[in-house]
């Protein structure tokens, strides 16, 4: 029973375990869910289902093979960003086409017409979205596809039908397939972690504490030590902007895993490569400047350097005074990456670029050679070694 | 069949949270809620005890909490002091364990309810070192060398704010359930129980606003649940007629006490401006 649902979800991407289904089978042999469909739906779901993202990957397979319809598995990798279709709509609608959605009584009268064309289909609702899609002059193609494809259902919330609490993939907006999550981040993160011990005395020193008493003839003299924290400190510096938005995303989830590994996290950003100034706050990156010589001095050499760029850009740019993109740099980017990688004598330089490009872009192999090759992929495997290198 | 949750006076539970907190009481498994903050994760857990007529049994999860916290802890200072007293409760090591809160739920006389609130606030391993215990729900004691098993499974109800991921292997153990934002209909019966007398007016135009500041794109916190009971009573107090919250006047477009429903400072920022743009706009 079940089983092929159960290996459809495995088809469709879902990482549903053997132990998940038999807990689902022991719930219904239990009596937990009723005769309904949709309890059964919520039911599988709680034990099915670990992670919103999740959801509606569940909701759209739940719904195709209860509806014996197998074909949309396919359907399920090739999603039309929601974003595009979103700007399509407004760009696309023309005077004309706002003119009929007045005619139609403006946009709550839209919908709901539309609604019933939907429900006049006998196909399902995926086939419903596109027969919408493909239809663009019309003002269902404009306006029809709802961003969140919830509310073309949403009117008749009351008396629900079974199939279309799933079908109105209420939990779109969650789906993010993750590929290199935070918490793989972290845990690669963790390797760097050195303990030390600082701060106020908290802790019994059981070791010291038995030693001391014995030599104090048996009367207790209780030792005290600090707790042991993470002692790693950790200077980041990110390339922000250009070439590297493709990135932005890879970026900000090393940071906001990295932010909470370490206690002494201190980040820079700079753009394309690194020259006599960085700055912490993008958005005042021309007005609050810190001189790289500043950072060299104030962050000891006990700091390890973690550059993340992706090291692509003009070679100019890295070996000539002037070479910079946005202002007049008086010493090439070489000699300042060299200053430096001279202060701090653990440093790794991670590329988000895939590893297979590298040999062809001049400036990677450029930076590879100052960094004297210490570049990784930003990857989980690259991601380890580097932290290697850096331990 | 053991009992059923249907929901308590004071809080509403839609159709799928039901479905979710049955399958775990049936099956004594540990049920993960996540959700937005603000949307009554941590009340379900008190909610499920009450409306089951169970013992609560709470462990709040700080930055700090080890896992070995919630089973026990050896207090050895204290066992080390008295056998300077010469007292004689240090002949037995029993004396010293302090017993922590799952503990405490697996020792109670009926089936308590036991909540373990925000986990994802603790170490990231946390939760690994709970999986034995969760799944077996025993643990073992080794300075007295005893096995503590739970007398009656407890309802375990585990919170989530998302800021750790959790590993898979805890996640295979329990039932999953995401709360959404409740919708208009769901949000007026939460309204209702918790403001019964409240005028339908005010409170449909008071939804209608919410849902406007809600819809306003870029904020950094979005009002939830709680806030907008914070509001309506503050506009109870304020004894504010619904007329003023009829936002389609555009010169009074901002709904009065928003300090209620934005935490954040920027958030008033940006909502001022917009409604600042949306007024020139208007009376263009």
């Amino acid at each position: 029973m079940l089983i092929p649902f159960f290996f459809m979800l495995r088809e469709g991407g879902m990482k549903t375990s053997i132990t998940e289904l038999l807990t689902l089978l022991e719930a219904l042999k239990r009596g937990v869910a009723g005769q309904s469909v949709d309890d059964f739906y919520f039911l599988a779901r709680a034990a099915l289902v670990k992670d919103e993202t999740e959801l509606d990957r569940f909701d759209r397979i739940f719904g195709a093979y209860f509806k014996g319809i197998e074909d949309t598995l396919d359907d399920l990798f090739q999603d039309i960003p929601e974003e595009w279709l979103r700007r399509q709509a407004e760009l696309n609608l023309s005077e004309e086409e706002r003119a009929k959605i007045e005619a139609l009584g403006g946009f709550d009268e839209l919908m709901q017409a539309l609604r019933e064309r939907l429900e006049e289909q006998d196909d399902r609702h995926e086939g419903g979205r596109k027969w919408i899609g493909t239809a663009g002059t019309s003002p269902f193609g404009a306006y029809g596809y709802n961003p969140e494809g919830v509310r073309i259902g949403q009117a008749g919330s009351g008396n629900r039908s079974a199939v279309k609490v799933w079908d109105k993939r209420q939990y779109r907006n969650l789906d993010d397939s993750i590929e290199l999550g935070t918490r793989n981040i972290k845990v690669a993160l963790r390797r760097l972690r050195k303990f030390a011990r600082e701060g106020a005395a908290d802790q019994l020193d059981l070791p010291d504490t038995i030693d001391k008493t014995a030599r104090n003839a048996g009367l207790l003299d209780i030792r005290m030590v600090p707790e042991r924290h993470n002692a790693v400190k950790v200077l980041l510096c990110l390339d922000i902007g250009g070439s590297m938005d493709d990135h932005v995303r890879i970026c900000e989830e090393l940071f906001s895993a990295a932010r909470t590994e370490f206690k002494h996290l201190e980040y820079f950003y700079f753009h394309n490569f690194i020259y006599e100034a960085m700055w912490k706050d993008n958005r005042r990156r021309h007005s609050e400047k810190t001189p790289t010589a500043d950072i060299t001095h104030k962050y000891g050499a006990d700091y390890k350097l973690v550059f993340v760029g992706d090291a692509t850009m003009s070679p100019y740019e890295i070996v000539y005074p002037g070479g910079s993109v946005e202002h007049w740099n008086e010493e090439p980017g070489a000699v300042w990456i060299k200053r430096l990688l001279n202060t701090y004598s653990k440093a790794i330089w991670l590329n988000p670029e895939p590893q297979s490009r590298w040999d062809y872009t001049p400036s990677i192999k450029l930076t590879q050679e100052l960094m004297e090759d210490r570049m990784y992929p930003l990857t989980l495997a690259g991601l380890d070694e580097g932290i290697k290198a850096l331990a | 069949m053991s009992q059923r949750f249907d929901g308590t006076s004071s809080y509403i539970a839609t159709d799928d949270l039901k479905m979710a907190v049955n399958a775990a009481v049936t099956l004594e498994r540990p049920i993960l809620v996540k959700g937005e903050p603000g949307t009554g994760k941590t009340q379900l857990a008190i909610e499920v005890a009450t409306a089951l007529g169970k013992p609560l049994h709470e462990w709040h999860i700080k930055s700090t909490t080890k896992a070995q916290q919630g089973l026990y802890e050896y207090d050895a200072v204290a066992r080390l002091r008295d056998s300077q007293l010469g007292d004689d409760r240090v002949h037995d090591i029993a004396n010293y364990i302090v017993r922590g809160k799952i503990w405490d739920a697996f020792a109670s006389d009926e089936q308590p309810v036991l909540l373990i609130d925000e986990i994802d606030k603790a170490d990231i391993e946390f939760p690994n070192d709970l999986l034995r215990e969760l799944d077996r729900m025993e643990f073992f004691v080794y300075e007295t060398q005893q096995l503590v098993t739970a007398v009656h499974r407890p309802i375990i109800v585990i919170t989530s704010n998302n800021e750790k991921e959790l590993p898979d292997a805890f996640l295979r153990r329990c039932f999953f359930h995401y709360i959404r934002f409740p919708d208009k209909e769901t949000m007026t019966s939460i309204v209702d129980v918790h403001f019964p007398k409240l005028k339908r007016e005010l409170l449909s135009e008071a939804l209608n606003a919410f849902y406007k500041v809600r819809d306003v794109p870029g904020l950094k916190k979005k009002p939830s649940t709680s806030e907008l009971l914070d509001w309506i009573k503050l506009l109870l107090a304020e004894d504010i007629p619904p007329e003023v919250l009829r936002g389609d006047d555009k010169r009074k477009a901002i709904p009065p006490l928003y300090g209620a429903l934005l935490k954040n400072e920027q958030d008033v920022h940006l909502f001022e401006r917009l409604v600042f743009l949306d007024r020139q706009s208007g009376s263009r």
